[in-house]
């Protein structure tokens, strides 16, 4: 047993490559499938509130403002990206994206509101 | 307890020892710390409760941010007690890839605890090592789940992700160069002199000791204590795996670091089969929404122990009772006897060794005293217990004494 058995590592990694990124000018690592911003299609939604029940955090609401038209507001300060309401969706109306930067000033900024409006005679 | 030469130190709630807030009062005699008084409860969030008020989907989400460290652990401890009362067959796929995830978490969890132990003893060199390591687990979790943390894979009747065979490549790849990287630090935990100066003989934990304090996970199993949930009542995909339980004799922090560091090696070994012998089919069914009323008591494995879950139901969409039992309560009472008699400057490591984690642990008892609530000692609690069974027409006395 002598002390110091990591030196030589220690010392060899002085001259190797950092491990870290040198990110934000370095995006090379980019995650396929990773979970990030939400991307809504409001033609396709049908206002059946599966989202709204589902999401674990109640970030997203949607109201009825009249007959057959509807007012969704995600907000995604208060999203976890879990991503379940993408997976309820029966009309794939939302999507998870790939997006991560997500740092606002405006909060404002972090909702995504959209108006659906069905046709009368479905 | 109070005496003259006693003197008592508080460590916590914020203290720079710690990585969670929570207060352990010492009382030392010079250096020698002569009993710890541990008190829980500043990181309470009341999930349990919140958990009552949201949909089974709802919960499962939440619960898995019970831990940062351990999520998958209680998202499937959750999902399969909920999946018991629906009475749900999962597909095997879908539980080869929880194995699979659990595994990766286990290995990561590891790792970060080996990284948090050297910091404690003043090894930074291996915390910075052993971070960088965890990286390739943490890459091939984002890319498996979509997040680094909190992996929702889990739904209630199976996974939501599948995995491809691009993916098996990637992580047999990852596996290679970790059982490299794993093979090294075995090297390093057995043959450099600071560490095993540093940790033999710190928070000494006798094999009666372990038992008679119910520990559980690595803090058991190094003090001899061959209990581990993934053999003991298999879940998911373990029952047809083949590997071992590894256990030490050394009872002290040192053997804590060999049981995990051993543990990774067949973490790696697990993954292998699993990936290799993955079954084709779907990977969830459709549950409904209400579950049917009953209850249900899960175990599971976690990296730091068995993690148990109760739900009882009502036969709506939300469950009635949410309990939960992480590891680290299990544990927390064997940390007062591996402190007793010890130094105070072995503190940070032995607390750090049964890889707490607080925010799991904390409990809030609250007693309302309009409707004659009182406290019982726990004997007298059995024997209630006994007697309640006695008029309802069960008899344990002779099952008392077969078991004595």
């Amino acid at each position: 047993m002598k002390p110091g058995r990591m030196l030589y590592q220690v010392l060899s990694s002085l001259f190797k490559k950092t491990a870290t990124l040198d990110y934000p000018h370095d995006k090379s690592q980019k995650i396929k499938g990773f979970r990030g911003r939400l991307k809504a299609y409001p033609q396709r939604c049908i206002g059946c509130k599966m989202c709204m029940r589902d999401c674990p955090s109640q970030a997203i609401i949607i109201k009825e403002v009249g007959s057959k038209q509807f007012e969704a507001q995600i907000d995604l300060s208060k999203c976890i990206y879990c991503g379940q309401c993408a997976d309820v969706c029966p009309k794939m109306a939302l999507e998870i994206t790939d997006e991560f930067e997500l740092a606002q000033f405006d909060p404002e900024k972090l909702k995504i509101v959209f108006h659906v409006e069905l046709k009368k005679n479905t | 307890m109070h005496n003259s030469d006693e003197f008592r130190i508080p460590i916590g709630p914020q203290h720079p020892a710690l990585k969670e807030p929570e207060s352990f009062s010492i009382a030392l005699k010079g250096e020698k710390i002569l009993g710890v008084d541990i008190r829980l409860g500043y990181n309470h969030r009341g999930i349990e409760k919140a958990c009552e008020e949201r949909t089974y989907i709802q919960d499962m989400y939440l619960l898995e941010r019970i831990c940062g460290i351990c999520s998958h652990s209680h998202s499937t401890c959750f999902v399969q007690a909920v999946e018991e009362l629906a009475s749900v067959q999962v597909p095997k796929r879908a539980l080869y890839i929880r194995t699979l995830i659990a595994e990766f978490e286990r290995i990561h969890s590891h790792f970060l605890w080996l990284g948090v132990a050297g910091h404690e003893i003043g090894f930074d060199t291996l915390l910075m090592y052993t971070w960088r390591d965890r990286e390739i687990i943490m890459d091939i979790l984002a890319t498996l789940t979509g997040n680094r943390v909190n992996y929702g894979i889990n739904t209630i009747g199976g996974v939501r992700r599948d995995i491809t065979d691009d993916h098996k490549r990637q992580i047999l790849e990852a596996m290679e160069k970790l059982e490299e990287r794993i093979n090294y630090y075995i090297q390093i935990a057995t043959q450099e002199t600071t560490i095993i100066k540093r940790l033999s003989g710190v928070g000494m934990l006798t094999y009666e000791e372990a038992l008679k304090l119910d520990a559980v996970g690595p803090t058991a199993r190094a003090s001899g204590v061959a209990r581990d949930v993934r053999k003991d009542d298999p879940y998911a995909a373990y029952g047809e795996i083949v590997f071992n339980v590894i256990t030490d004799s050394h009872c002290d922090v040192y053997g804590r670091t060999v049981v995990r560091l051993k543990e990774l090696l067949e973490s790696l070994s697990i993954i292998r089969q699993l990936v290799n012998n993955i079954p084709e089919g779907p990977i969830s069914v459709r549950v409904p929404r209400k579950i049917p009323a009953g209850e249900a008591l899960s175990r599971y494995e976690a990296p730091r122990g068995e993690d148990v879950h109760y739900v009882r139901s009502n036969g709506t969409e939300k469950p009635d009772r949410v309990k939960v039992r992480a590891p680290t309560l299990a544990n927390i009472q064997a940390v007062k006897q591996m402190l007793k008699d010890r130094q105070l400057a072995d503190m940070p490591i032995v607390v750090a060794a049964i890889d707490p984690c607080f925010s799991c642990t904390d409990r809030m008892v609250a007693m309302k005293s309009e409707k004659g609530a009182s406290v019982i000692k726990w004997q007298e609690l059995r024997n209630y217990s006994i007697e309640w069974y006695k008029k309802h027409g069960v008899d344990f006395t002779e099952l008392n004494k077969k078991l004595a």
